[in-house]
């Protein structure tokens, strides 16, 4: 047994945090905050420049062909540096959907792509409120072609193409779903930006109206690779969640130790250190959790449904628990706009929302982890 | 990144599963198997006697404290192959809990500072669990503040005479050994003139009173020192340093006690996978779910901590500060199980008889032992010091004591 990253994996995440520290220091997260950019268009580029957009993507198709364990700290950083780029959407859904799903030719098309930071990819599920599920899904597809409406997509108003789920049947079973991939660029498309409470990672509607689409996968297999897609992406998201986590508690930290009132450094008052020490807890256990989804999602075991819903929901708690104490640290400050601890909390809580919520990811482990008992 | 076994790995486990196959205590499998925290209970069986005997067949066969060194009654084994053997070892493994102080802290403190020729004499009997020994630190002045201790020592001779009170020693009534911390200069501050120590339980002026426990059982006692004699050669490390070798006993107990202790969690999901709520079962009921997924990612999170701690050991690094974090989530989470367990089984939930409770009363059990579990071994207010402190290296508390001789230090709450 070994739990822990290999040493070449960690000579990776230091250079990925050290090149994030350069290109995307907190300044170059606030043009996209501040509504001046809708992503960062350099940092794109230097992403891919380095290898990390295709790093988990096979040589054949452009990419690096490293692995998912190496995708996993990459991510990490991500979530650290609260990089404003559509890594999320773009690696963990769109690139994942295509290496699970995809045609050769689809891959040979878009994969590479990719990996160069030439294409921006998305997946288009949601219709409106609420969490994953087929009956959700009322987008029609029929004769190659797509209407209807999805909201909130990701980074839906910069991609250049969306995974797309869409009924194609009217069973009432899950077979009624399948994918669709769409060059968003084609016609039938509108795409029109939302707000939200993280504008560093955009959401949009995308209105499709005989929208051309190409079959991504088998007919009636959507909503089962969809599964697959999501418990994948929570794994690599909920890395982000532990850099981000990490990040807030650093912050937090450091800011305790800087910080003097009633003469003395606000970390010595055990009401502040305790709060920091259970932040370290929630970020340990949360990391924790992540390395076993690592392990699962890199050796692709069967412990993949149940490891991925651990590891989104511990790290979902623990980015929430950090971000929202890092600004209670701060005090005033942290309420400030100008102190960077409200742009950790945006992105704690929207991610905690991108992949269906909390309660949705609860439930999906009670019912894995009832599957593997009745087994 | 990888949880296979390595071949040499593989073929210790073959060779673990099948020894235990064949000595295991096998008629008291079920029992144990259901026993949690609280609640151990051997129907007909002298718990001690079947402890002491699975004990002494491992020792005999090579497979008792793993981690020490041969020559000590161990095995010179690796920490994953002492991880695998806790895997196999399963239920059995419950069995050990009275040998905890002893393996976990006074054996590693004796490792560190007795003669060689005492580690040969004292070592081997207590892997084997012929000889219990437990660890006599608290006192009703010291607990958290353990070098506010007032047991003196004072040297004649070749001999050191002991006089004062300890509070709270685990398993003091079937001891054979202990080690002592006692206060060998009051007019030092209060950490410097501390001195260790170990002595036979048996020797005269030593005497053990149970205390009757909140959970009505009594696993602790007051030990009272009336001119204990003490040979010098068992002094542990120099005179007035017994602060810095009581560190190395509870560094080894946070490591211990983290990695053992557990959630409840298992037994919890186990419970809400039978029981019928009025409308339907419990697992299907959306808040139930929710709590026990919290449950469960706090349980599977400590699990995968504890294997992380487990691989850096392997690779050589130290157990370091940050495994307090074991002792800390597990104590209030069982705490926490064991009152929603109770919650779920609405007004009969207060019935803790065998009988009339719910999977015989294990939850009530639990309930009324968890309170100590967050104060044994230290409180959470000190684990969360010694993450804040020596993990994330925040200032220490404020100590006006520190520097203070220990005589003029108030004793008082109100000064
Ligand atoms: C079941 C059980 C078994 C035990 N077994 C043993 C044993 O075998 N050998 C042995 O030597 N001892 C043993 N102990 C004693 C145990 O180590 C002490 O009880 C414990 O360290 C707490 O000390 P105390 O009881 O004096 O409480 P106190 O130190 O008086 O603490 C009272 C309260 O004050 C808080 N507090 C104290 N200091 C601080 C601080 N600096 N910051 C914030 N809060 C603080 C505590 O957290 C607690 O809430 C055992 C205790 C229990 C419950």
């Amino acid at each position: 047994m070994n739990f822990d990253f290999s040493d070449e994996q960690k000579q990776m995440r230091d250079a990925a945090r050290k090149f994030l520290t350069e290109k995307c220091p907190p300044k170059a997260v606030r043009e996209v905050l501040d509504g001046k950019a809708p992503y960062d268009k350099e940092l794109w580029k230097g992403l891919a420049e380095m290898g990390f957009l295709g790093v988990a993507i096979p040589e054949q198709f452009g990419g690096a062909g490293a692995g998912h364990l190496e995708l996993c700290v990459i991510a990490e950083e991500m979530g650290r540096a609260n990089a404003p780029v559509p890594f999320s959407s773009t690696v963990y859904l769109a690139a994942e959907a295509l290496l699970l799903a995809g045609s050769d030719a689809q891959k040979q098309k878009w994969l590479p792509k990719i990996a160069s930071g030439e294409a921006i990819g998305t997946l288009a599920l949601f219709e409106g409120k609420g969490n994953p599920s087929p009956k959700a899904i009322k987008l029609q597809a029929s004769g190659g072609t797509l209407n209807g409406v999805k909201k909130p997509v990701p980074d839906g108003a910069i991609a250049d193409f969306a995974i797309v789920a869409a009924r194609t049947g009217s069973t009432g079973r899950d077979s009624d779903i399948s994918l669709f991939l769409v060059d968003l660029k084609a016609g039938g498309i509108e795409a029109k930006p939302l707000t939200s409470i993280d504008p560093t990672r955009g959401q949009a509607e995308l209105t499709f109206t005989k929208a051309k689409a190409e079959p991504l996968g088998a007919a009636g297999e959507g909503w089962s690779i969809l599964t697959q897609v999501l418990d994948r992406a929570a794994v690599l998201l909920a890395f982000e969640q532990v850099g981000g986590s990490d990040r807030a508690l650093e912050m937090g930290r450091d800011y305790a130790l800087d910080r003097i009132a009633f003469g003395r450094p606000i970390g010595s008052f055990q009401a502040v250190k305790h709060m920091l020490a259970d932040m370290y807890v929630s970020a340990t256990l949360a990391r924790s959790n992540c390395y076993y989804g690592a392990w699962a999602l890199s050796t692709n075991a069967s412990e993949l449904p149940e490891a991925a819903a651990a590891a989104r929901i511990s790290a979902t708690q623990a980015f929430q628990h950090c971000s929202k104490n890092n600004i209670q640290v701060h005090g005033g400050m942290g309420f400030t706009w100008e102190f960077d601890c409200h742009m950790y909390y945006r992105r704690a809580n929207a991610t905690a929302l991108t992949l269906g919520s909390l309660s949705y990811w609860e439930d999906q482990l009670i019912d894995r982890m009832r599957k593997k008992n009745a087994a | 990144m990888n949880f296979d076994d390595t071949p040499q790995e593989a073929a210790f486990r073959t060779e673990a599963k099948a020894w235990i196959q064949a000595n295991a205590p096998k008629q008291y499998e079920e029992e144990l198997r259901k026993s949690s925290l609280g609640r151990t209970v051997l129907k007909g069986a002298n718990i001690l006697e079947v402890a002491k005997a699975w004990q002494k067949k491992k020792a005999d066969a090579g497979w008792a404290c793993l981690h020490w060194p041969k020559e000590y009654g161990g095995r010179g084994a690796s920490p994953i192959e002492r991880v695998i053997w806790q895997q196999e070892e399963g239920p059995f493994g419950k069995l050990s809990g009275m040998f905890i102080i002893g393996h976990g802290m006074c054996g590693p403190t004796m490792m560190a500072y007795a003669g060689e020729e005492q580690k040969r004499k004292y070592l081997p009997p207590l892997a084997s669990g012929e000889k219990i020994w437990c660890q006599l630190f608290s006192e009703p002045a010291g607990g958290s503040d353990v070098a506010g201790l007032r047991t003196r020592a004072e040297k004649k001779g070749d001999d050191w005479i002991i006089n004062g009170q300890k509070i709270w020693t685990s398993g003091a009534h079937y001891s054979d050994y202990g080690i002592l911390l006692t206060r060998t200069d009051p007019n030092v501050p209060k950490h410097k003139g501390l001195t260790m120590f170990f002595l036979d339980m048996k020797s005269p002026g030593v005497e053990v009173r149970p205390i009757k426990q909140a959970s009505g059982q009594s696993d602790f006692n007051e030990v009272y020192f009336t001119d204990v004699k003490i040979p010098d050669s068992q002094r542990l490390g120099a005179v007035n340093d017994g602060w810095n070798v009581s560190l190395t006993t509870l560094m080894n107990e946070r490591m211990s006690i983290g990695a053992g202790v557990s959630t409840g969690f298992p037994e919890l999901f186990e419970f809400c996978n039978s029981l019928m709520l009025e409308d339907g079962p419990a697992i299907e009921d959306r808040s139930v779910r929710s709590r026990l997924a919290n449950y469960a990612v706090k349980a599977s999170g400590l699990r995968y901590t504890s294997m992380r701690a487990i691989s850096a050991l392997s690779k050589g690094e130290r157990p370091g500060p940050e495994n307090s974090i074991g002792k800390l989530v597990a104590g209030s989470m069982v705490q926490e199980v064991a009152m929603y367990a109770l919650d779920l089984q609405g007004a009969a939930g207060v019935l803790s008889g065998p009988e009339d409770a719910e999977v015989a009363g294990k939850f009530q059990a639990m309930l009324l032992r968890a309170p100590g579990t967050r104060v044994e071994g230290g409180t959470d207010e000190i684990m969360r010091n010694i993450i804040a402190e020596r993990v994330l290296g925040l200032p220490g508390d404020i100590r006006v004591d520190k520097d203070v001789p220990f005589n003029q230090i108030p004793t008082k709450g109100r000064t």
